[in-house]
């Protein structure tokens, strides 16, 4: 679980709101994601690009429990979202798509365009720009079991399939 | 007896005293005790989904895993999401969320009744000691009735409808302890708001907010569903209100059997993360101004700001109790010049009741427009969705940019007393100098 990739670097409160406006929720997961923090930075949806970072401060994701803020990222190209501290739904969401939700302290000595080398299973951001590791906490094993898996339905598909 | 053991000391001392959160856990997960932070697996007794959230959302990922739901008994589908809007993507997801539940013999499925945090108890689908997820962050509204209730979403609740289970983190206790009885005029939603204020948004993450004290028992069951409804503004995952004689009567009304009620209580001596504690009888109605519900502020604060439009709806503030507060303050006066009004009762009973006792004749007579019971406003969806530039205050629960309109728009938010209040003066006003 090693990703690299460009930090897209916000502040506290990022909300599912912003990630995926409720006017777009009807339509479909393309057009949302392209809709994804438009009233906050316009230019996210357009130039992101696939394998970047996502990584905000306290409380991303507060609010509701629509699936489709982590999943607007994770279409958008991000494969690993970094947060001080996260709703906890979002966080559950996040992971359940099979992408790495990790809690991260110093999500402030990143900026945004730094290269980061990610290795969830590990908890270690390597900032390749900074040159400085970064240390996050650990998700509990059958997360990582989880994550590694693809996510909630893999995960599951696999485990039925197996006869548990 | 230090340095010795012995099995009849053992069997002399109580089981580690537990919150109700903890016993509804243990008692889900099979255990006979759960401990805050433990990963636990539990069974679910009751799975709610709306339209949004629904099928369209669960037909793909049931389909991957080639299952079908666990025990559709044990599932209530109810739509308020899409309600009223008529465009062909609207019209669609409801068709579909309609042929999906024909063909499955639900516990429950109500279409177009009403906003599905009042509809679920409403219907008796809840009692004291349940274990239930809902496919909507809201769904915390559920603990008012002694359960433990939370959100979730799409594809958790895949897992849900796949398996009857899910994981929980067992959640630390926030007790959140409200004392005295609040003054006239002031509403569970100022003590929700200051509580927000106190410990911010996100203060109570992934706790229980657990709701007690002589102002919580002098609560109608319309006031401390807004309690617990809003607990997940605090970052909880779930809020809860311990059943007592009111939750009883409220529930065996609607025909559901409370027999147990009593086995549903928090130990006195369960112990708690933290405490904080409400002085009820000094809460001023309380604003929260643009975009965080954390922004509160005693009234004053905001009072005299210019709106464009007044809202009471949504499953926070557009229950009966609330739009009885809204009726008392407009009653026999009319609305500010150039201030649009709108009212959209939380569930179509209500709406029945409302009308049957007036209270729909005096929001009207003020100048209210009413509204179809649907998530609505509260969501950018509907007529009261806010323009660019445009002022609002209303009774729902979330004022993040943009929720309720353009991007551009401002929403306060308040008690149903302060959004009446406020559509009579045509700016933020103290409802106290209105009653």
């Amino acid at each position: 679980m090693s990703e690299s990739g460009r930090a897209w670097v916000y502040g506290d409160g990022i909300n599912t709101d912003l990630l995926a406006p409720a006017a777009y929720l009807k339509g479909s997961m393309e057009e949302l994601a392209a809709h994804c923090l438009q009233d906050l930075d316009p230019d996210f949806a357009r130039s992101v690009k696939e394998g970047d970072v996502f990584v905000a401060g306290d409380n991303l994701g507060i609010g509701s429990s629509r699936e489709q803020a982590p999943q607007a990222l994770q279409m958008l190209g991000i494969r690993t979202v970094l947060a001080k501290s996260f709703g906890r739904i979002f966080y559950r969401n996040a992971l359940n798509l099979g992408m790495p939700a990790l809690v991260c302290a110093d999500t402030d000595r990143i900026r945004s365009g730094d290269r980061l080398r990610v290795d969830a299973t590990a908890g270690v951001v390597e900032n390749l720009t900074s040159g400085e590791t970064l240390a996050c906490e650990s998700l509990p094993p059958h997360l990582v079991e989880m994550v590694a898996d693809g996510g909630l339905i893999p995960h599951l598909k696999k485990k039925l399939a197996g006869g548990r | 007896m230090p340095g010795k053991h012995n099995d009849n000391d053992a069997a002399r001392q109580t089981p580690m005293s537990m919150t109700l959160a903890e016993k509804i856990i243990a008692r889900a997960s099979g255990r006979e005790r759960v401990r805050p932070g433990e990963i636990v697996t539990c069974e679910v007794d009751l799975a709610m989904m709306h339209d949004s959230s629904g099928p369209r959302r669960q037909i793909p990922k049931l389909a991957e895993l080639g299952v079908d739901v666990w025990d559709a008994a044990k599932v209530v589908l109810i739509t308020d999401h899409f309600v009223g809007e008529r465009d062909e993507l609207s019209i669609e997801i409801q068709s579909l969320t309609r042929d999906w539940a024909a063909k499955r013999n639900l516990g429950g499925y109500h279409e177009a009744q009403g906003i599905c945090h009042v509809v679920l108890p409403e219907r008796g689908h809840l009692a004291p000691g349940m274990f239930v997820v809902g496919g909507d962050s809201h769904s915390t509204t559920g603990g008012a009735f002694g359960c433990f209730m939370t959100g979730i979403g799409a594809t958790d609740m895949a897992g849900v409808l796949a398996t009857g289970s899910i994981w929980v983190r067992v959640p630390q206790t926030l007790r959140v302890r409200v004392d005295g009885v609040l003054g006239d005029g002031v509403a569970a939603k100022d003590v929700i708001l200051a509580i927000c204020h106190r410990i911010g948004i996100n203060g109570a993450n992934y706790m229980t907010a657990e709701y007690t004290g002589s102002g919580v028992a002098a609560m109608v069951m319309d006031e401390r569903m807004v309690l617990a409804n809003m607990a997940v503004e605090l970052g909880a995952k779930c809020g809860i209100v311990a059943p007592d004689d009111v939750t009883c009567a409220w529930l065996a009304g609607v025909g559901v059997d409370v027999a147990d009620a009593q086995t549903w209580q928090s130990d006195d001596d369960a112990p708690v993360a933290r405490e904080i504690v409400v002085d009820a009888a000094e809460l001023a109605p309380q604003v929260a101004a643009p975009h965080s519900p954390e922004n509160s502020a005693p009234v004053n604060a905001h009072a005299g700001t210019p709106i464009d439009q007044a809202y009471i709806g949504a499953c926070t503030g557009a229950k009966l109790d609330d739009l009885r507060m809204a009726a008392r303050i407009v009653d026999g006066r009319r609305i500010a010049e150039g201030v649009r009004f709108f009212v959209a009762p939380a569930s179509v009973r209500i709406n029945e009741e409302a009308e049957r006792e007036g209270v729909l004749d005096t929001l009207r007579a003020a100048g209210a427009a009413i509204l179809p019971s649907a998530c609505g406003a509260c969501i950018g969806l509907g007529p009261a969705r806010l323009g660019a530039g445009e002022v609002g205050i209303s009774s729902s629960s979330r004022n993040f940019q943009g929720r309720m309109g353009d991007a551009s728009s401002q929403t306060y938010l308040s008690s149903p007393y302060t959004v009446a209040a406020t559509a009579l003066a045509g700016h933020i006003a103290d409802p106290r100098d209105y009653l």
